[in-house]
């Protein structure tokens, strides 16, 4: 094990797929798809990490060779010194996952009999499990719901339940796939005000995939940005907000109709009758543009838009593609 | 045996969730008896009419039907829901197996566990009953001894065709079909005597998929009968030996399923 507390630690890692499309009658064609190209990072103990991009971008395929899923096609890849994909059963102990679209959970059966398998299935000591329990029931609300059938909870309730079950084993490191697809805003609340606990006490590695902004903005130091196959940022989320040179968007509403809000610092993007669209620089500060237009213009009522992560990422690669055409992800090989 | 742990873990978790709808339970359990002691009965009916089928009583075909069903029906309650894998595949929860700290053999051989497959099993056994009263065979200790072997064997010979054919779905995914044709065909044919069949099917059943190892072969030298394919007497106590046989190659079937799963993904 890695002393320097490089806990995950990916070096060149490849995932190539054969795809076979048929063509004809039986005619196939084979395609090589690089699903992941090459990528290399290392995350140290403790560390919470967003990892994320657009659809089919890599992400699952990741989590699944970290978890000994899938066998990765080329490069090292290692997490608590463990090779995932030879030691699966092994590294099965020491990690957590949670599959947003997909419960681990029994349903017919009160939530409280999930949790006694896991206790039995990952042989966890009496008292340590008495304990995990207790305190992610305590955490996650779950005092109620133990009795319950899995098929009765709610969405929100259930993922809460699933991430209890993949944290009785106290595993060093969580995965979490889209833990908040799906879940209402206080639903989403609760499960990230758990996930920060958990990290702060328990200094457990947090590995999420997410497609809300909110959840990294609110939860990770640090994100990742993978797209075809590649890492395309890896740093903190003001850093991305400056490399997608992101936008925020505030929405004006005035009094009656007007020309487009003349202010610097921003332009207006669309207007509607008296609601008009300002974009400004999601690194600058909402408040002197407010307060200008408040000055300037009868403001009515107002409200400001984060970007959403597909128009940072996008935004990202328009420059990134324009200079590497070449970098195509997929080959065709016969 | 890490294995065995954790399928007997699953299955209690399946019979528990079996018992949250308990009238179902019954009502099941109970059909799977009604439908398969019909289709004893359709045999019987035969006999009504004929007083022989390819040579063999009525006693000697329920002899047969016995062997097989008891066989089949043990390896169908243990391990009978495998033709699930391909939908597991498909909807991605087999990869829910992959991140718990057992065997993934062990816990999809126990998924949706059902006891309702009792039902088969009594049936199997009490057709079995019935031939022992009445068939004639004069017993032996070697014949004595061959009963459980048989039984054990054939249910081995069968519980290799269940894991050989989930091994087939990481390929075809929707290949449940094919593998229920070879498993509860395969079972269906053996309750016949091999005298009713065409040479070229019994000698398939024999050396491609050798399911004729789990009655025909063993049952002819309990009943005294001529051999088919006129083999050696001695075939009759290779059972045993084919079922290891039969297991060793499914598992390594199941290996090379799974790893090319685990390289290509769904």
């Amino acid at each position: 094990m890695a002393v320097d507390g490089a806990f995950i630690e990916l070096d060149g890692v490849e995932k190539v797929f054969d795809v076979r499309r048929k063509t004809g009658f039986l005619k196939r064609e084979r395609r090589q798809v690089r699903a992941v190209d090459s990528i290399s990072f290392t995350v140290a103990r403790g560390e919470m990490v967003g990892y994320i991009g657009p659809n089919g971008a890599g992400k699952s395929t990741t989590i699944k060779m970290l978890t000994g899923i899938l066998t990765p096609s080329g490069g090292r890849l290692r997490v608590a010194g463990i090779d995932p994909s030879r030691d699966r059963t092994r590294l099965a102990h020491r990690i957590g996952v949670v599959f947003g679209q997909r419960t681990t959970l029994w349903w017919d059966l009160p939530l409280i009999d999930s949790y006694r398998l896991a206790h039995r299935m990952y042989r966890i000591p009496d008292a340590r499990y008495r304990e995990n329990l207790h305190r992610c029931v305590e955490l996650l609300e779950l005092t109620d719901l133990l009795d319950v059938p899995v098929r009765q909870l709610s969405l929100g309730q259930r993922m809460r339940g699933d991430i209890a079950a993949a944290l009785l084993h106290d595993p060093e490191v969580l995965y979490l796939d889209e833990p908040t697809i799906g879940l209402d805003v206080i639903s989403k609340a609760k499960v990230r005000g758990f996930l920060r606990e958990l990290n702060a006490d328990r200094g457990t590695t947090v590995l999420l995939t997410t497609h809300d902004l909110q959840d990294i903005e609110q939860l990770c130091s640090r994100v990742m940005v993978i797209d075809h196959g590649r890492l395309m940022y890896d740093g903190p989320l003001t850093g991305l907000h400056e490399a997608g040179e992101s936008e925020r968007t505030l929405v004006v509403d005035l009094e009656r109709e007007l020309p487009p809000v003349e202010v610097p610092g921003a332009r207006v993007v669309r207007v509607e009758g008296p609601r008009q669209w300002l974009a400004f620089p999601a690194s600058a500060s909402a408040a002197p543009l407010v307060a200008r237009i408040a000055a300037e213009y009868p403001l009515v009522d107002l409200s400001v838009r984060e970007p959403d992560i597909e128009a940072v990422i996008a935004r990202m690669y328009a420059d990134a593609d324009a200079g590497a055409e070449a970098g195509e992800a997929e080959k065709a090989v016969s | 045996m890490q294995g065995l742990r954790a399928y007997r873990l699953i299955a209690g978790m399946w019979i528990r969730s079996t018992m949250a709808y308990r009238a179902s339970f019954v009502m099941t359990a109970v059909g799977n008896f009604a439908m398969t002691f019909l289709d004893f009965v359709t045999i019987a009916l035969m006999f009504s009419q004929v007083d022989a089928l390819g040579g063999y009583s009525l006693s000697e075909v329920a002899f047969l039907y016995g062997l097989s069903g008891v066989s089949f029906g043990i390896a169908d309650l243990g391990i009978g829901s495998m033709d699930r894998l391909g939908r597991r595949v498909r909807d991605g929860t087999l990869d829910t197996l992959l991140v718990r700290p057992a065997p993934v053999l062990a816990q999809l051989a126990a998924d949706r566990f059902a006891l309702r497959r009792l039902g088969r099993l009594t049936q199997g056994a009490l057709v079995l009953g019935y031939a022992l009263a009445t068939v004639h065979i004069a017993w032996t200790p070697a014949k004595l001894l061959l009963m459980p072997v048989m039984l054990v064997s054939g249910a081995g010979i069968f519980c290799a065709v269940f894991v050989a054919g989930a091994a087939f779905q990481f390929v075809a995914q929707d290949a449940s079909e094919v593998q229920n044709a070879f498993t509860y065909g395969g079972t269906t044919l053996l309750q016949y005597p091999p005298t009713v069949f065409a040479k070229e099917l019994v000698r398939g059943v024999t050396f491609v998929l050798p399911l004729a190892f789990v009655n025909w072969l063993p049952a002819s030298f309990v009943l005294g009968r001529p051999y088919p394919l006129g083999l050696p007497e001695w075939t009759a106590f290779t059972p045993p030996l084919v079922a290891v046989a039969c297991c060793a190659l499914a598992g390594l079937a199941w290996r090379a399923g799974l790893r090319s799963y685990r390289s290509t993904g769904s």
